[in-house]
């Protein structure tokens, strides 16, 4: 696959939605806007990109505010953070998509597709139509960063269970935050052991 | 060995240990509890409930090379009421825990629980949203293996322990 030719094509059909294109071959990526998200996505399936290998999420809330200082020492200490996004921007959508020629067996292209998305109501639209195996992976997406996508049926939990309140993968989730379904009401672990524990016989 | 006449009549009553009379061939006298203990010891049918990567070790200890059958343990039931020791085999998460408790409640008495490795004992390094932080704060557990996971040598260690308790415990 010529990826330049490729890329060089999208832009033509997606237009400025598309902020960042980068990489050659395999490692290719794109950027776009959660607004151009679904014509850039149905192009690239249009072109022969048949296979989601997979769906994910980033959460940018805190990225490159709190980093610690480096100590001097540190080989990256020259090195420059990257500028945090700007809001609404936080969270980046990756779908990685593959070519895959279904005679040989062998991935002809690569492409990763970033999409910026708010996490607020009006999510980015779902693929499910292009590639059913979105299905699950937008409701993982759901499930651990709350990016509701819009156009598809039946949105609910893949991992955890119904009762659990907030997305935990988000950044603003609190870290210690327990919500167990039975046992002790923070999930805390005991403090003594069940019962009288065996010990081994050290002879 | 002592032969039979040199102990008075209620000697099944208050030795524990199994003895064979040699003036009277193929008599065995013992306690009741201690006999049912023996009985209990050497065949235990566990429920194995593996959810993790220690299901790997657990699976290598209970299979012919280090050979869990050796120890009376060899024989593993899916159905929780035909079941003895329930064998918490891995991470348990918040999600799976009240189906553990239930498999937990559906085994008939007498039951033991062993917690196998570090995720069923403590939680393990799973310190987060989805972990029960140890199977202790869901279930009473006589036998906790550590390890992450535990070593065949380890398991097969915590099984002679639990016999042990096992034959202790009587009824
Ligand atoms: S204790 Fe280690 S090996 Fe066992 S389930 Fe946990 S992480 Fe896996």
């Amino acid at each position: 696959m010529d990826t330049k030719a490729l890329l060089a094509e999208l832009y033509d059909v997606v237009g400025l939605g598309v902020s960042a294109l980068s990489g050659s071959g395999f490692d290719a990526f794109i950027t776009v806007e959660q607004n151009s998200a679904r014509k850039a996505l149905e192009f690239l399936h249009r072109k022969g990109f048949n296979v989601l290998a997979d769906l994910t999420c980033v959460d940018y809330l805190r990225y490159g505010f709190d980093e610690r200082p480096l100590p001097p020492s540190h080989p990256h200490r020259l090195r420059r953070w990257p500028s945090p996004p700007k809001p609404p921007r936080r969270f980046k959508l990756v779908y990685r998509l593959l070519e895959l020629d279904p005679a040989e067996g062998l991935a002809r292209g690569r492409l990763a597709v970033h999409v910026w998305a708010t996490g607020k109501e009006a999510g980015p639209p779902s693929v499910m139509d292009l590639w059913p195996n979105a299905d699950w992976l937008e409701r993982e997406v759901w499930d651990m960063f709350g990016i509701r996508f819009s156009g598809r049926p039946d949105i609910k939990r893949i991992l955890l269970y119904e009762e659990f309140v907030g997305h935990p993968l988000r950044k603003d989730y609190p870290i210690d935050k327990r919500q167990p379904l039975i046992g002790p009401k923070e999930g805390a672990a005991r403090t003594v052991v069940s019962d009288e524990p065996l010990r081994p016989d050290p002879s | 060995m002592l032969p039979v006449s040199n102990f008075p009549n209620d000697v099944g009553s208050i030795r524990p240990n199994l003895r064979r009379s040699e003036d009277l061939d193929g008599v065995i006298s013992t306690r009741l509890d201690s006999a049912v203990g023996w009985a209990r010891k050497y065949s235990i049918f566990q429920y194995p409930f593996v959810t993790a990567c220690c299901g790997m070790e657990y699976m290598s200890t209970a299979c012919a090379h280090y050979d869990m059958d050796r120890f009376g343990a060899g024989f593993p039931r899916f159905s929780p009421r035909q079941a003895d020791v329930l064998m918490v085999v891995g991470t348990i998460s918040h999600k799976i825990a009240p189906v553990l408790r239930r498999i937990y409640d559906q085994m008939a008495s007498p039951k033991w629980v062993v917690a196998f490795g570090a995720c069923a004992s403590t939680g393990g390094f799973y310190d987060n949203y989805a972990t029960v932080q140890g199977i202790d704060t869901i279930l009473p557990v006589d036998l906790y293996i550590p390890g992450c996971p535990p070593r065949p040598e380890a398991v097969l260690q915590g099984l002679m322990m639990l016999q042990k308790k096992i034959q202790e415990q009587g009824r």
